[in-house]
């Protein structure tokens, strides 16, 4: 069953949320295969279906990246050196920065969980993707908000279409015995790619306004300026309350009744906005009773660890010094299998 | 349905459209003709308002299109009444798949759930294209990709449909495909269509009236099409055909043709047609160019499977087959650039896939897709200069290339501005100047009008006559049989027919000429071919 792609983000980002607040290994290895479990119970035979499997070797590669950095950089230190780099001097100015010495293996323990915390915030995006096409998320935004999405959906169409004409220039640059080198040899790639991307835009556009692209825009001034107001601050309401929200240490107040006056806002913004569009929808996604389970299961699984971390019980954040196996704490880990029930009933 | 008051139509200070007074009646299909650039596109946009209102420039005068004049109605307000397909259906797509793409205008001019419903559905079957709904628009070949942006502008249920060069691009069988579809609208539904075209051969049957725009300021000229079309530099061989013998009318389609070519027929059949094949070999008698086994595949698609081609100096091959039959990765894989999964090719004795690309251009020259593509500096001169530096000739060897194909391009111009045939005479002096023994073209007509393309075909004559294996993709059936001594039909990968043009063009009624359908079984293939055996036996 297709589900409403906005209920698949919401949960999503929901996971994403529990993941930024633990670095707990244990907790952050659940959700990764709770939200993988999902995306395969639930995904349809679509062309970006495989998109887990692809996001997760991105985390991988995360890891790594930040496992190399800590043993070139360093960060946290402990007792137990497991081995010594040579250490590159760096002059007086730049004293605070460490290139090579020793590697210990409570430092290497830290970055791998801080890498693990970032796969984890892949692996739920890439499950997500694997469940709903970006740009049907797209199709159902409000029609406040049209002209963006539609700028959006073009940027991603042109993309692929910008490599397939960088390769074909590549070939017949060959033809040309690929004599030029340096920064003329860009030029020569850049300037018909360039002038190809331009001349598809300008198609597209011709395209997009002979098909009745923005007709019937009759609005007065004011409510235009109204809207605008109306957006930006609910934009600005809804990013410092989800700092607040996820950055754990922020006063009770920053968080979620921010994040709450500006989502009202902003859907102000929104409502006085869509009047001036005039569109339909061809099958718009509805919002059943299934989609608001799945939405609620990724509510409820962030809600759940914020309450752990209130009380004060859950071991959220892992520290490697003294060196310790991580336990799993049980309430959050209650918390993330909530997530799991769409797997059952979607 | 659509009227053109006194329009005239001019960017900076070149008018491209003088003074055109023009009416065209509901329920027609109009056909509009004339050379490259003298303003076809440019009528067409005036028609749904991108001219002057998305393109800029000055249009004075006055269109109206089902009573609502175009100065006060932007494109889009006018999406309701004209439904417009561009040259290139990729390019104008909006959305992913088909059926969204079906839906798009409809979304735009807000019409209820149900409507859209029904629309798609009537769609989807008066095109034929029912079972292509949920696929991704860049998995469709070119003739189901031409077909589906019709549709789009047909859901808007618009009275005129404007259709820019529809055919150019499609094999013959697609062609067939599009225009059957476009002759249902026209004959079912009443809709009025407005169509610009270069390969007339294809259309000029179907269509009710041609306007022909002679450019150079004179106005356009409007009648029914046999009279019209004779009169005109850009007519189909059938025309050509009719005028040679004194039709009268002038027929447009074979059939017509036919019915009239009787006497003709007769005389033809006594006259032995063979002598006119001369035979081919060149000084070396042997091929220059040996290409066995060849596969090339692409992911899980076998794009060549196991292809055997070889070509001897002098002769003119023609390549044909479907869209997506092998015959670009075919050019490519011989010139030595693309991909070879199995097999041999040689040139010279030469595996021209172990050059350097440098050491491969004074093998084999390849003119790609897009000539453009070959084209990176901003005026004539400076890509001459540079062509000759990169292969090392004498400064003006590329110039003096280009002089003979197409005389008097101007030395500053930048290349973008100029026409096709222009353009395509540019890269070839590019990639002639190494002086290479093999010459490969990927559909180079495109865009070319009947006289860019008779002056191409002499060209390209002349070129093998020098001593060059020509080797030339193409869905041009009449350019074909104008240039080809050899044709070689590709399908799924594979060679299917390969032997003198006169043959493989006669066999087949897809890929037969005009000339060859209206005087079978009497194996002529052009106009100037049945004017020369006329002379002979007078």
């Amino acid at each position: 069953m297709r589900l409403h792609p906005g209920a698949w983000w919401v949960w999503g980002l929901c996971l994403a949320a529990v993941a930024s607040r633990t670095t707990n290994p244990l907790l952050l290895g659940l959700i990764v295969a709770v939200a993988g479990f999902v995306a395969v119970r639930c995904r349809q035979d679509t062309p970006w279906a495989g998109s887990y499997g692809v996001f997760l070797v991105f985390g991988l590669i995360v890891i790594g990246v930040r496992v190399v950095l800590h043993i070139l950089v360093g960060g946290i230190e402990g007792p137990t050196v497991l081995f010594t780099l040579p250490r590159v001097p760096l002059p007086e100015w730049a004293r605070s920065i460490r290139l090579g010495g020793p590697v210990t293996a409570e430092g290497l323990v830290f970055s791998i969980c801080q890498g693990m915390q970032l796969a984890t915030l892949l692996a739920c995006v890439g499950a997500v993707n694997a469940l709903a096409n970006p740009k049907r998320l797209l199709r159902s935004l409000p029609a406040a908000l049209y002209e963006v999405s539609v700028a959006v959906v073009v940027a991603l169409t042109v993309a692929p279409q910008l490599v397939a004409s960088a390769r074909s220039v590549r070939r017949a640059r060959i033809l040309r015995g690929d004599a030029v080198r340096g920064a003329r040899a860009v030029r020569m790639l850049l300037v018909p790619v360039l002038q190809d991307a331009l001349d598809r835009s300008l198609l597209l556009a011709a395209s997009m306004d002979a098909r009745g692209y923005g007709r019937g825009a009759g609005v007065s001034t004011p409510a235009r300026r109204l809207t605008g107001a109306l957006v930006l601050a609910g934009l600005f309401g809804m990013c410092v309350g989800a700092y607040g929200l996820l950055a754990g240490d922020a006063p009770v107040l920053v968080g979620a009744p921010m994040l709450a006056v500006g989502a009202a806002l902003g859907i102000g913004g929104l409502l006085v906005g869509s009047r001036r569009v005039h569109r339909s929808r061809y099958r718009p996604d509805p919002w059943r009773p299934v989609e608001f389970a799945v939405l609620g299961s990724g509510i409820a699984a962030l809600a759940v660890t914020i309450v752990a971390e209130a009380v004060g019980t859950a071991q959220l954040v892992y520290a490697s010094v003294p060196l310790t196996a991580p336990d799993l704490p049980l309430l959050p880990a209650a918390g993330v299998l909530i997530a799991l029930l769409p797997a059952v009933f979607a | 349905m659509i009227v053109f008051e006194h329009v005239t139509v001019r960017y900076a200070d070149r008018p491209i459209l003088s003074d055109v007074d023009l009416t065209v009646p509901e329920g027609e299909l109009c056909l509009v003709v004339g050379g490259t650039g003298v303003g076809k596109s440019t009528l067409l946009r005036a028609v749904n308002g991108l001219v002057p209102h998305f393109t800029g420039g000055r249009l004075s005068g006055r269109v109206l299109v089902d009573g609502r004049d175009t100065r006060t109605h932007p494109p889009r307000e006018l999406a309701d009444v004209v439904g417009f397909v561009g040259q290139d259906p990729l390019a104008g797509f909006v959305t992913d798949t088909v059926e969204e793409e079906l839906t798009y205008s409809m979304e735009s001019l807000g019409l209820a759930n149900p409507v859209m419903r029904t629309r798609v559905e009537e769609t989807l079957d008066l095109l034929g294209i029912v079972e292509l709904r949920d696929r991704p628009l860049t998995r469709l070949s070119g003739g189901q990709q031409q077909r589906v942006a019709i549709g789009a502008a047909l859901t808007a249920h618009p009275r005129v449909l404007v259709l820019d060069e529809p055919t150019s691009a499609l094999d013959p069988g697609a062609a067939e495909d599009v225009l059957a579809a476009l002759h249902r609208l026209v004959h079912d539904l009443g809709m009025t269509v407005l169509i610009a075209e270069h390969r007339l051969e294809r259309v000029a049957q179907y269509a009710d009236r041609v306007i022909w725009l002679p450019g150079a300021g004179a106005p356009p000229v409007a009648g029914p099409p046999g009279p019209v079309l004779a009169e005109a530099p850009v007519a189909p061989p059938v025309v050509r055909l009719g005028q040679l013998a004194g039709w009268r009318p002038v027929p447009v389609s074979v059939r017509d043709a036919r019915r009239q070519a009787g006497d003709l027929r007769a005389s033809l059949a006594a006259t032995p047609v063979a002598h006119m094949t001369v035979p081919v070999t060149g000084p070396g008698a042997g091929p220059v160019l040996r290409a066995s086994r060849v596969a090339v595949s692409y992911g899980q698609v076998q794009a060549l499977t196991g292809v055997d081609l070889a070509v001897a100096t002098g002769e003119r091959v023609a390549l044909m087959g479907r869209n997506g039959s092998g015959k670009s990765s075919l050019l490519w894989t011989v010139q030595g650039g693309g991909r070879r999964g199995g097999g041999t090719v040689t040139i010279d004795g030469v595996d021209p896939a172990s050059l350097k690309p440098a050491k491969r251009r004074e093998r084999a020259a390849l003119v790609p897709q897009q000539p453009a593509d070959l084209l990176y500096l901003d005026s004539v001169d400076a890509e001459c200069a540079q062509a000759d530096l990169e292969s090392g000739r004498p400064a003006g060897t590329c110039r003096s290339i280009v002089d003979a194909i197409s005389p008097g391009i101007e030395a500053g111009a930048h290349p973008r501005d100029l026409s096709e045939g222009q353009r395509l005479a540019l890269a070839l002096g590019v990639v002639l100047c190494p002086a290479p023994p093999v010459l490969l073209l990927d559909e180079p007509t495109r865009g070319l009008d009947y006289p860019a393309k008779a002056r191409l075909a002499a060209m390209l004559h002349g070129l093998a006559a020098d001593g060059r294996a020509i080797v030339l993709a193409t869905h041009d059936v009449e350019f074909a049989a104008e240039y080809a001594s050899r044709v070689v039909v590709l399908a799924a990968g594979e060679v299917v027919a390969d032997g003198p043009a006169r043959a493989v063009l006669t066999a087949s009624p897809v890929f037969a000429p005009q000339v060859a359908k209206v005087l079978a079984p009497v194996e002529v293939l052009t106009v100037a071919e049945v004017a020369r055996l006329m002379q002979e036996r007078s």
